[in-house]
């Protein structure tokens, strides 16, 4: 009878309770870094925010004083992430078209989806290289070396796996019967695509792509010998063929320098990145939250 | 009756229109061969960038640690020892940690709210930049875990893992800042695995007496184990290849040592270092360890997408 109640001094209860807590232990651990990052990024870096951050250039180290701003380097990082946008997301989104509507379960397109993978494992720093190879040191690009434009290409090659995969996984998720009422009420294939498939997949694959953006705002390696950085504010088209600054190689040039100034802006800098990369990872994932409530079907 | 009979008139297609379809058709087809065009450019050009030092080192480059610009000698046994190193020590500390953090996540411990509050801070962290976690880890990391590298010198020294005395940025925190990097990775896609694994086998473990955890480590582990594999395959990919964060506090001294106390070197964080100011036949050799870390990644990730294809088990 004494078998039926839960005895709490039984070897296998007491294993439970102990690997339950180790558990708990583990979960704890993998969110404390957060915590501290968060907190310790808001603390030191929103302690540097003044009006004068936005609108000055850096100045160069060595006079501990002051700092200067990181005007070129927040305009900068808007402009090579463009730059990487207008390459990766009409590629992209082509592409996840082909792979999702036209060729089911090819030879061709279980290729095409074997490099996407693969090519979403290449390191970034090997991007980097890559465009260094291509076009920094064979100054394709009407004889410019480092510039704001190889920095968005590179960053681009990075973009293109995760526009790839959200359009194609986004548009596998439109039902079949959509795309037969279209065709069926004689609508051409490129119509079904452009009106009925993908508006109806378009919230997936914009919160895909607007993730894979903000990654690619936050990606310092393949920016660090394409675009280099730059200390000058951008005035003008011109600047794109030339060197061009970005918060992320901002805050890795700044933080290796001895001086507490330089190290401020760092700070300075990160809290800015952080801020604007989860807040719209914040945001687009209580958008897909919301829109798995209201889904139809 | 005479209007509903064009309604039902068989309408040709425009010549244009069906034009555009087949435009718009092989448009797509040539947007996704860009992949892998690009994958291909990606391989063979740092291939034959890296030719004229392959042709002059040959292997020995893989062995060999000597770095030094002004001989014009070239080694990158260091860095590809500090490569494989830093990932795999860090690996092995992350694997219990995410997957345990994963159980956490898909068992119900605790109530439903926490344990998303717990998966989304884990996935947030996946979303700051790396070098954000590379200034984090020199100004904050570095000074905090400090003490105690002295005492695991102080009492450990005898091991040559901790042979050095303890001076700044270290391999041993490159690996500790990666494991904050690949928590996120681990930790999602073993959550994701396990959250797969059919309900009916859990009640059927239960059903015949297992306790909860007889039932996680002989039922629910072991069917989401091809998933949780490749999720830490992946995560070895990402290990290698991670740059900024490792570069910032990883020390970058080319001279070999067998302490994890003494700075290191990786791969990526040699090509950071010097690829700006290179020139000459260094930047061959950078090329050639580059290459050699685009094949190490490589493998790594083709062994992945394979393990998920020959092992994922089928319900």
């Amino acid at each position: 009878m004494n078998s039926l109640y839960y005895q709490k001094r039984l070897s296998r209860n007491i294993g439970d309770k102990f690997f339950t807590s180790l558990s708990a232990i583990c979960a704890l651990i993998a969110i404390l870094p957060l915590i501290f990052l968060v907190t310790y990024i808001l603390i030191k870096g929103g302690s540097q925010i003044t009006p004068e951050l936005f609108t000055l250039e850096p100045n160069p180290p060595g006079d501990d004083l002051d700092a200067g701003g990181i005007n070129p380097a927040l305009i900068g990082t808007l402009i090579i992430t463009t730059i990487a946008s207008i390459i990766a997301i009409p590629v992209g989104v082509g592409g996840g078209i082909y792979l999702a509507e036209y060729s089911k379960g090819g030879a061709f397109s279980r290729f095409i989806r074997f490099g996407v993978n693969v090519l979403a494992g290449v390191p970034s720093i090997i991007a980097g290289v890559f465009i260094y190879a291509l076009i920094v040191s064979t100054k394709i690009l009407f004889g410019s070396m480092y510039s704001g434009l190889a920095g968005g290409m590179a960053l681009s090659i990075l973009m293109l796996p995760t526009v790839i995969k959200t359009t194609d996984e986004g548009l596998k998720l439109v039902p079949d019967e959509l795309r037969y009422a279209s065709l069926g009420v004689g609508a051409s294939m490129y119509t079904t695509i452009l009106k009925v498939t993908l508006p109806s997949a378009f919230r997936s694959i914009a919160t895909g792509v607007v993730l894979g953006i903000a990654r690619a705002a936050g990606e310092t390696a393949p920016l660090i010998f394409t675009a280099l950085f730059s200390y000058y504010y951008i005035t003008g088209f011109d600047d794109l063929f030339y060197e061009m600054g970005s918060l992320a190689v901002l805050i890795y040039n700044f933080a290796l320098e001895p001086y507490d100034a330089q190290n401020k802006l760092a700070w300075a800098a990160s809290f800015i990145l952080v801020l604007s990369i989860l807040s719209v990872n914040i945001f687009s994932r209580i958008l897909a939250a919301f829109t798995e409530k209201t889904k139809r079907v | 009756m005479e209007k509903k009979l064009t309604l039902f008139k068989n309408r040709k297609r425009f010549g244009i229109e069906k034009n555009i379809d087949i435009i718009f058709k092989n448009t797509a087809l040539v947007l996704s061969s860009f992949v892998a065009i690009i994958l291909l450019g990606i391989i063979l050009v740092v291939f034959f960038q890296s030719f004229e030092s392959f042709s002059r080192y040959g292997l020995k480059f893989l062995v060999t640690s000597e770095w030094n610009p002004v001989k014009d000698e070239y080694g990158a046994f260091t860095a590809i020892y500090g490569t494989l190193v830093t990932s795999f020590l860090s690996l092995l500390i992350t694997i219990p940690l995410g997957v345990g953090t994963a159980i956490f996540i898909t068992e119900d411990f605790v109530p439903k709210v926490f344990r998303e509050i717990v998966g989304s801070f884990v996935e947030l962290l996946a979303a700051i930049p790396s070098v954000v976690l590379g200034l984090w880890a020199i100004f904050v990391m570095e000074p905090f875990f400090r003490a105690f590298f002295v005492f695991l010198h102080n009492f450990f020294g005898w091991i040559p893992l901790f042979s050095t005395e303890p001076i700044g940025r270290n391999s041993l925190l490159a690996i500790l800042i990666l494991v904050v990097m690949l928590l996120p990775i681990v930790t999602s896609i073993a959550r994701d695995s396990l959250n797969q694994v059919p309900k009916k086998l859990r009640n059927a473990a239960y059903g015949i007496g297992a306790s909860r955890w007889k039932t996680i480590f002989s039922v629910i582990l072991p069917a989401a184990l091809s998933g949780i594999m490749a999720g830490v395959l992946l995560a070895l990919g990402r290990a290698m290849g991670e740059t900024m964060a490792v570069t910032m506090i990883i020390g970058n001294s080319n001279a070999f040592s067998w302490s994890l106390l003494s700075p290191g070197y990786t791969i990526s964080s040699m090509l950071a270092n010097q690829f700006g100011e290179a020139d000459g036949s260094q930047v061959s050799s950078l090329f050639y360890a580059a290459f050699v870390l685009m094949i190490l990644s490589l493998v790594v990730n083709i062994f992945a997408q394979w393990i998920v294809k020959k092992f994922s088990l089928k319900y």
